[in-house]
């Protein structure tokens, strides 16, 4: 009984580690190779950074054999292979493997052993150049350099977090001033007001995109900040409303009525009592927001617009760079790994409120 | 409380009331510069964020701010009867212009030309449901639909259970669920990076390589497949908030019941279909309807791995493109609607539940 047990416990941690280095792997894998140097990227995955076994040159050469053809079976000591067969390395035993470099009459052949081996070359120089706008010199393998204008995102980057915060803070207070309003006021239409902020949780945004840009043309919003921060406010409230009101009608009546009876107004009520004691709720939809603004890439494309440079957040210089620079490896990784570290602090630091606030989420549209 | 006489000696008084106007605009007139400023300067990048964060967040609390002292000045039956305005209003404006009278105004324009200028009737529709490559999306939207949601819930379902076994749970859960924190755009360049054609760059590749095959380009050769591909980039995103979820529904079922079921001699696979399963109907429910709803809109994935190309467009890729790069608003606005209309179950469901469980 104790052995099965233990077996199925050993089966149930097995599965479990191979579906989490199914989930972490690539991460991993993108976050190595954004510290490796360009040529490495380009000539060995990034797994070569374990150690492993690898053929290494010894320095030994040996002449070619005589009369050798390309479609006879060639014989070097002792061991017979095809020409095509020799150029891709021929295994001699005793860990040694012998390869035939250049062609068929003017080649040599080089003396191969096999080592262990782990790559641990890592650089910063691919940070270095995708955060600067400035231009960045390359050494390239031949001993030639290429220049190249480094991707500036840092720009973006003050962009996107200048983009965020406000994306998140508004509709937070807006809501949570909506959400106290359909708890504890009495107005009429308050219930079919609060029926249509349900019903909008599922609507698709993309339902509004082409009259709100539009609008944005018209009233020259078009790549502002200010335009930016109103669409994801709009997008954002009927879920935070939702949210908040879910929250804040669930809190005793009695602390709010003993306020009211000392002549408190709503207002101080709402600043003094409620917002400080819906802290979670807040905080939980707050994270839900911000990793929503900072890793939309939609709405910014649209809002923002492409033409300008200037305001593009990280999401939508990355979205170009695998357009233009799709096997600049070591650009793109270090690029990606730059706007994913502050949603990865975020999430790590505050994954308790996050947790809470999916489960008390429904369905965002 | 030291605001307690606020309230108390609250006798009309114009002039207060008057002050209160010119700081209401006073607001606005510092909202106004602000916006010009942060159009038209050429200010350094780091000043700009940092006033453009203070400008908006803080204006908005002022804006609050001295709209409650306006109303808190008028006589008092005005002032009761604003307050709700001041307290709803602002959220219901916004979400009146940003997504309630859009929806009208796009059904509007899906009866009209590229430019909105003629009435075409239901041509857009009939292009919508027609056009070959519309086919195609729909066709892969389905697919999304189906296998990305049947994975999605499928692992989660698996990983909740197993986890709920282990040790190790809180780790294994915490790694899972981390793709949450990324964007879709990143995730698109982690498993582009993935599926690289050059075994000695994509880890797919490497490890066919390894066994003795030929590599193969995923992402454009392998069709249909290719689409199975991008749908497991979203698997990888989702799995862990509908892990999350259902786990945490999974540990609300009460021991007694399963100790008892086991007691009876039931085995794991009877308890997982016969006391599991029913009693996390419900979030598997929600899990189900949110994973359907992400599938339908999915954009950013395909326009970051393939663009659409090698068949693998969806709906929210071609709505991108009719409304941007061919500028056909009408069309744009027919995908939008159909994207609309798919979703009204969901939104039947979600009001039907609201007015069964509380007396608004």
């Amino acid at each position: 009984m104790n052995r099965t047990k233990r077996r199925a416990l050993l089966l149930v941690n097995g599965i479990l580690l191979i579906i989490v280095l199914l989930w972490t792997v690539p991460t991993l894998g993108l976050l190595v190779s954004s510290f490796r140097e360009r040529n490495d990227i380009q000539r060995s995955g990034w797994w070569t950074i374990f150690p492993h076994q690898e053929w290494v040159s010894t320095g030994e050469t040996r002449p070619l054999p005589e009369g050798q053809t390309r479609d006879l079976p060639i014989t070097i000591d002792g061991v017979s292979a095809s020409y095509d067969e020799w150029r891709e390395g021929v295994d001699m035993g005793n860990n040694t493997q012998i390869i035939w470099t250049g062609n068929l009459r003017a080649g040599n052949l080089t003396v191969l052993q096999q080592e262990w081996r782990a790559n641990l070359n890592f650089t910063t120089d691919n940070y270095n150049q995708v955060l600067s706008g400035r231009e960045y010199v390359l050494n390239n393998p031949d001993g030639t350099t290429t220049t190249v204008q480094g991707d500036n995102l840092v720009g973006a980057f003050l962009n996107s977090v200048t983009v965020t915060i406000p994306a998140t803070i508004i509709p937070i207070l807006l809501a949570a001033f909506a959400a106290y309003g359909f708890a504890w006021m009495n107005f009429p239409g308050r219930r079919i007001l609060f029926i249509i902020v349900v019903a909008l949780l599922v609507v698709p945004l993309q339902i509004a995109l082409i009259p709100i840009l539009r609008d944005y043309v018209a009233l020259e919003l078009n790549g502002t900040y200010l335009g930016i921060w109103l669409a994801h406010t709009g997008f954002g409230l009927p879920l935070a409303t939702y949210l908040l009101y879910n929250y804040i009608s669930g809190l005793p009546r009695e602390i709010l009525e003993s306020a009211f009876i000392d002549g408190a107004s709503h207002f101080t009520v709402f600043v003094r009592l409620v917002l400080p004691l819906s802290i979670p709720a807040l905080a939980s939809f707050a994270i839900f927001q911000f990793l929503w603004v900072w890793n939309d890439y939609l709405i910014s494309l649209i809002f923002l617009g492409i033409g300008n440079r200037d305001a593009q957040v990280l999401t939508m210089r990355i979205a170009a760079l695998v357009g233009q620079r799709g096997q600049d490896w070591h650009l793109l990784t270090a690029a990606a790994f730059v706007s994913m570290v502050v949603p990865i602090a975020v999430f790590f630091g505050l994954q308790r409120y996050f947790v809470r606030g999916l489960m008390a989420g429904s369905v965002k549209g | 409380m030291e605001n307690i006489k606020t309230r108390s000696d609250n006798t009309f008084s114009p002039f207060d009331l008057a002050i209160a106007s010119v700081l209401v605009l006073v607001v606005f007139a510092f909202l106004y510069g602000g916006f010009i400023f942060l159009r038209d300067s050429g200010a350094n990048q780091v000043i700009i964020a940092f006033f453009a964060i203070f400008w908006g967040v803080g204006g908005v609390a002022a804006l609050f701010y001295v709209g409650n002292m306006f109303i808190e000045k008028m006589p008092h039956q005005w002032s009761a009867r604003m307050q709700p305005v001041l307290f709803v209003g602002p959220a219901l404006a916004l979400l009146a212009w940003y997504l309630a009278v859009p929806t009208v105004r796009t059904l509007y324009l899906s009866f009209f030309d590229n430019n909105s200028q003629n009435f075409v009737g239901l041509k857009n529709y009939e292009a919508v449901f027609t056009e070959r490559i519309m086919i195609e999306a729909f066709t892969n939207n389905i697919m999304w639909m189906v296998v990305g949601t049947t994975l999605t819930v499928g692992f989660a379902l698996m990983i909740a259970i197993l986890a709920d076994r282990s040790k190790f749970e809180r780790v294994a859960k915490s790694l899972i669920f981390l793709p949450m924190a990324i964007s879709m755009v990143g995730a698109g360049v982690i498993w582009k990076f993935v599926y690289d054609f050059n075994p000695d760059i994509g880890m797919v590749n490497a490890v066919v390589a390894n066994s003795g095959n030929e590599p193969q380009a995923w992402l454009s050769l392998v069709q249909p497949w290719n689409n199975l591909f991008l749908i497991l980039v979203m698997v990888w995103l989702q799995t862990g908030y509908a892990m999350v979820l259902i786990s945490a529904a999974i540990k609300g079922i009460p021991d007694e019941l399963l100790e008892a079921a086991r007691v009876d001699g039931a085995n794991e696979v009877t308890i997982f279909t016969r006391i599991i399963i029913p009693n996390i109907a419900g979030t598997l429910l929600t899990v189900i309807t949110t994973v359907i709803i992400f599938t339908l809109k999915i954009f950013d994935v395909v326009m970051v791995m393939t663009g659409g190309q090698f068949g693998t467009e969806v709906i929210g890729v071609r709505f991108y493109r009719e409304m941007f790069t061919n500028g056909n608003a009408g069309y744009g606005a027919a995908i939008a609607i159909v994207l609309l209309i798919a979703v009204i179950p969901v939104m039947v469901y979600n009001l039907r539940e609201f007015n069964k469980r509380r007396a608004f």
